[in-house]
């Protein structure tokens, strides 16, 4: 069962060979068992997993249910969900239970979907390591001494640790990528706009997007049936018609013309992952892609692009957070100053303090033509970079990150290195473009290697049918942690 | 020295939606506190705000009705300060790229007609209200006005003076309720006006300093505030003292306005286009569509009263100030066609100081304009004088009937029979001889001494006209 795909889950649930109650009761004691060793989860609640287990079976026994009824997913605890506690890995709400569910957890509720928990995360999604995490940081299934990557690293290592058959993620600037690399599994950042914003706590507007995480491209692609699709209450949820993400996955992909850009293999790019890089690029050619340099001139410059339009957009985000309706409010204060102060003084973390100071700094009156316009134009630049590569290649290739797991604390004084981690997946929010990770083997100390595939606008299903091609050829999404792949009695 | 004052208006109108800019949440006044604040509107996390079209629709008539250029892309803007009655910690606003620019505003003034321009009107949310009484030493908080649609309509500093200003925002009052686009409820705060207010030596062509005076929600406040603001910062000046530039809040208990806070303590709102809003489009076929549904607006149907009527601009202006008044005129002249200046006379003064007295809008007359039409006419032919009239349209208010009903219930029909008038006349002149005497002899004056004898004789029923003949006729021998 930890190895199981998503369809070959549905179709133990089509024949009665497995009910969602015995495959939720299965992951429920998986991670009372292994969390506290990964901390992956901040809320499991057994009872209300397990009565919409019920509903799933019955469900399916009325002959009503859809593939993924009675599947268990584990979300993270970005996403509002009705009755949850949903504290986005902050202390600010750690007390603030929703009474309303997000767009994606309506679609998964509607899908006949088992909410298996809230997963582990960076506080609001600002991190790369899991260490910001009010409720502590995640360890690694790869290796203890490891951060998981961030800011969705509760969820890339619950599937890594095979305590969810999937579970969401959200990509700010590569928060479902990178800790997909850093633990091994799959995950896609859709284009923006293809999944709804609503009920997904905001960290950056125009950059936030949600995706799946899970073992395999081909589970992606199911999933994202299910979360992707237009929402009249996100403005800027694109109206499309919707698509069958699985449609290409078993398409040949000779002929496929990947796109290398010279700046994703260059200094600062450890030598453990541009060997994994190169082995998976081997593994493309062998099927029959042919491979083309591309230029992506002002890949250096998505950093301060990105650590100045991310933070002013977050220092308004997070405004709300004032302890006047909702979440934390300091104890004991003086008037209404001291009670904003001290409220957000205790309630935010210091890399949420840092980035509402840089954000508010850069919107000042004064610095904004400086700082915020021009990193606007910048942005543009970027996009348009992508756009000329787009003309001689069909996906764009290289690594997720630029090494694979650093330890715990190797980077949480340095804030700059920690950024310069996201390096080769920001450019792709800048841009809106749809982004996958998927497993290319292990570098140094047996660690995850992620390799990235960059699709064009909307090309989701064939970036799946890419992944998926590659994973057909290869065994590594099918790895398991040492002393985890063991089935419990 | 003689000072000038100089005044610039930003008016807030809250757009008649039914629901509110950014949610589905109703805009109902007077609801229980918090009873209409969804989720979007206690800003919970994760939360989006979806755009009202009706809200931009109603924007866009204001901006045609004024000849304003509609901007095709307009953008919304994040305005970020702290408050409690603010839940998300800023206000959706337009900043750089507002939805109306330019346009301007003909409001009539006794002396004339003068044109005002407009700066911009762009669309936001309202905040909330904060409740600092009941709550024993802490502040409520009531979201229900939170995220109603505003339109701030501003202008240039084009008003001078006290009544301008008022006169400019009674004329966009007026306008906004022809356009449907707010009720114009002042006491519910539906239109509040902030002023921009400066002084300078009169013939000077440099701008003083300005200070800003918040949140004024009616024009006698709007007045008062002004000639206080003004005579406060004339004071200084001829103290030898310099206007500090602030924002000031007028206190209507006390008729002063004082210091709210200084350009030094001004927030810095750090504006900058919400990325949860995709800029605003309107397409020329919107546009067209918004246009042909424009009704005839305030200054078009007062020149038209001029020309069709024959009636001063002025009166057009008065009987222009509502669409239900005019259409109150218009409906009665309609019956009356030949009498358009009698109705206007009686719109204007009976009828609207009934109204005024009884504290009723024109569309709760207990008079309809059909009814009064029917009075009119009697007046018109003879049938009653316009003093007893008078009488009759009081009978009418109070719902005594329709206007011959009352005429021949109280015989207040006039008496037009000349040979009764002459009888009644020749037993007057017959009864005050020495009058007679003192007339002839050069008292002109005695003349209506004996049209009063004739009307207390008849009650007032008797024709003036036919009276003033006869008297002078048989006077005169």
């Amino acid at each position: 069962m930890l190895n199981a795909s998503l369809s070959e889950l549905a179709a133990l649930l089509d024949a009665r060979k497995l009910s969602s109650v015995e495959l939720t009761r299965f992951f429920l004691d998986r991670i009372e068992q292994l969390n506290p060793t990964f901390n992956a989860f901040v809320t499991v609640r057994e009872e209300t997993s397990l009565a919409q287990a019920r509903a799933a079976d019955q469900r399916r026994a009325r002959g009503e249910a859809l593939l993924l009824t009675g599947i268990p997913v584990a979300q993270k605890d970005i996403f509002c969900a009705k009755g949850w506690p949903t504290t986005c890995g902050s202390r600010m709400l750690s007390n603030f239970v929703s009474p309303y569910d997000a767009e994606i957890v309506r679609r998964f509720d509607a899908a006949g979907v088992v909410n298996l928990g809230k997963t582990n995360m960076d506080e609001f999604a600002m991190g790369s390591s899991n260490e910001t995490s009010f409720f502590g940081p995640v360890r690694n299934p790869w290796s203890p001494a490891a951060v998981p990557g961030g800011s969705s690293g509760g969820s890339a290592a619950a599937v890594a640790a095979r305590l969810a058959p999937a579970a969401t993620g959200t990509d700010t600037g590569g928060s479902i990528r990178q800790p997909a690399a850093l633990c091994g599994i799959s995950g896609i950042k859709p284009t923006y706009g293809v999944v709804s914003r609503y009920g997904m706590i905001a960290f950056a507007s125009s950059l936030d997007q949600a995706g799946p995480m899970a073992k395999s491209a081909a589970d992606l692609a199911l999933l994202l049936n299910v979360m992707a699709g237009f929402d009249a209450r996100d403005s800027t949820s694109l109206e499309r018609p919707p698509e069958n993400y699985a449609r290409d996955l078993v398409k040949p992909v000779a002929g496929l013309r990947i796109g290398l850009p010279k700046q994703y293999f260059a200094e600062g790019v450890s030598a453990d992952v541009i060997r994994g890089i190169e082995e998976a690029i081997a593994a493309f050619r062998r099927l029959g892609c042919e491979t083309v340099e591309v230029d992506l001139p002002n890949t250096q410059l998505s950093i301060p692009v990105y650590y100045v339009l991310a933070p002013a957009e977050a220092s308004s985000n997070l405004a709300r957070y004032d302890g006047v309706r909702y979440g934390h409010r300091a104890a004991q204060y003086t008037d209404l100053m001291d009670m904003y102060q001290k409220s957000r003084a205790e309630g935010f973390g210091a890399e949420v303090k840092r980035r509402i100071l840089i954000g508010t700094y850069v919107l000042s009156h004064g610095y904004y033509d400086a700082y915020y316009l021009q990193a606007q134009k910048l942005r543009r630049l970027i996009a348009h970079d992508f756009a000329e590569a787009f003309k001689r290649c069909d996906v764009i290739m290289g690594p997720t990150s630029p090494t694979t797991a650093f330890d715990l604390g190797a980077k949480s004084g340095d804030p700059v290195q920690m950024y310069l981690s996201d390096i080769f997946t920001i450019a792709v929010n800048l841009a809106g473009l749809p982004g996958i990770s998927i497993p290319a083997g292990f570098g140094d100390r047996g660690r995850p290697v992620g390799l990235q595939i960059i699709g064009n606008y909307f090309a989701e299903a064939r970036m799946l049918n890419v992944a998926h091609q590659y994973q057909q050829a290869t065994d590594w999404h099918l790895r398991v942690p040492a002393g985890l792949e063991v089935e419990p009695a | 020295m003689k000072w000038e004052i100089v005044v610039g208006l930003e008016v807030h109108a809250q757009l008649s939606t039914r629901s509110k800019i950014f949610s589905g949440a109703a805009t109902a006044f007077g609801a229980a506190p918090n009873a209409q604040a969804c989720a979007v509107d206690i800003a919970l996390p994760g939360v989006l705000p979806v755009l009202n079209r009706g809200a931009v629709e109603k924007a866009v008539r204001f901006g045609l009705a004024v000849g304003a250029s509609i901007n095709r892309r307009s953008v919304f803007a994040r305005k970020n300060y702290f408050y409690p009655d603010l839940p998300k910690g800023y206000q959706i606003s337009q900043y750089e790229l507002p939805v109306v620019a330019g346009g301007e505003v003909r409001v009539p003034l006794k002396e004339g007609e003068k044109t005002v321009r407009l700066v911009r009107a762009h669309l936001e949310e309202d905040a909330g209200k904060s409740l600092h009484e009941d709550f024993h030493g802490l502040s409520g908080i009531d979201l229900n006005r939170a995220g109603t649609p505003l339109l701030e309509i501003v202008s240039e500093p084009d008003l001078r003076g006290s009544q301008e200003p008022v006169a400019y925002a009674k004329t966009l009052h007026s306008l906004v309720r022809y356009l449907d686009i707010c009720d114009g409820n002042m006491q519910e705060g539906s239109f509040r006006c902030d002023a921009n207010v400066s002084v300078r030596p009169q013939g000077s062509d440099r701008l003083g300093t300005r200070c800003e005076i918040k949140n004024l929600n009616s024009f006698r406040f709007l007045e008062k505030a002004i000639e206080y603001e003004a005579a406060r910062q004339i004071a200084i000046i001829e103290d030898g003292g310099t206007i500090r530039q602030e924002t000031r809040l007028f206190d209507a208990d006390r008729g002063e306005t004082r210091s709210m806070r200084s350009k030094e303590e001004a927030h810095d709102y750090r504006y900058f286009p919400d990325p949860d809003l995709l800029p605003l489009e309107i397409s020329e076929a919107w546009l067209e569509e918004v246009r042909r549904s424009l009704p005839e607006l305030p200054e078009a149907k007062r020149a038209r009263f001029v020309s069709a009527y024959g009636i001063s601009p002025y009166d057009a202006a008065v009987l222009t100030s509502t669409r239900e008044l005019a259409a109150y005129f218009e409906e009665t002249v309609a019956v009356l066609p030949a009498e358009p200046k009698l109705c206007a006379n009686w719109v204007m003064g009976e009828v609207s100081g009934h109204l005024n007295r009884d504290g009723l809008e024109i569309d709760q007359s207990p008079v309809s304009s059909v009814a009064l039409a029917g009075l009119l006419r009697r007046i018109g032919d003879g049938t009653i004088s316009g003093k007893i009239a008078k009488d009759v349209f009081e009978a009418m208010w109070t719902g005594a009937g329709d206007a011959d009903a009352i005429i021949d219930a109280q015989g207040l029909r006039q008496i037009s029979d000349s040979g009764e008038l002459e009888r009644i006349v020749d037993g007057i002149i017959a009864a005050n001889p020495g009058q007679l005497a003192d007339y002839r002899a050069g008292r002109d004056k005695l003349f209506a001494f004996f049209v009063g004898q004739v009307m207390k004789q008849t009650q007032g029923k008797a024709n003036p006209a036919q009276v003033n003949d006869i008297l002078r006729r048989k006077l005169a021998r």
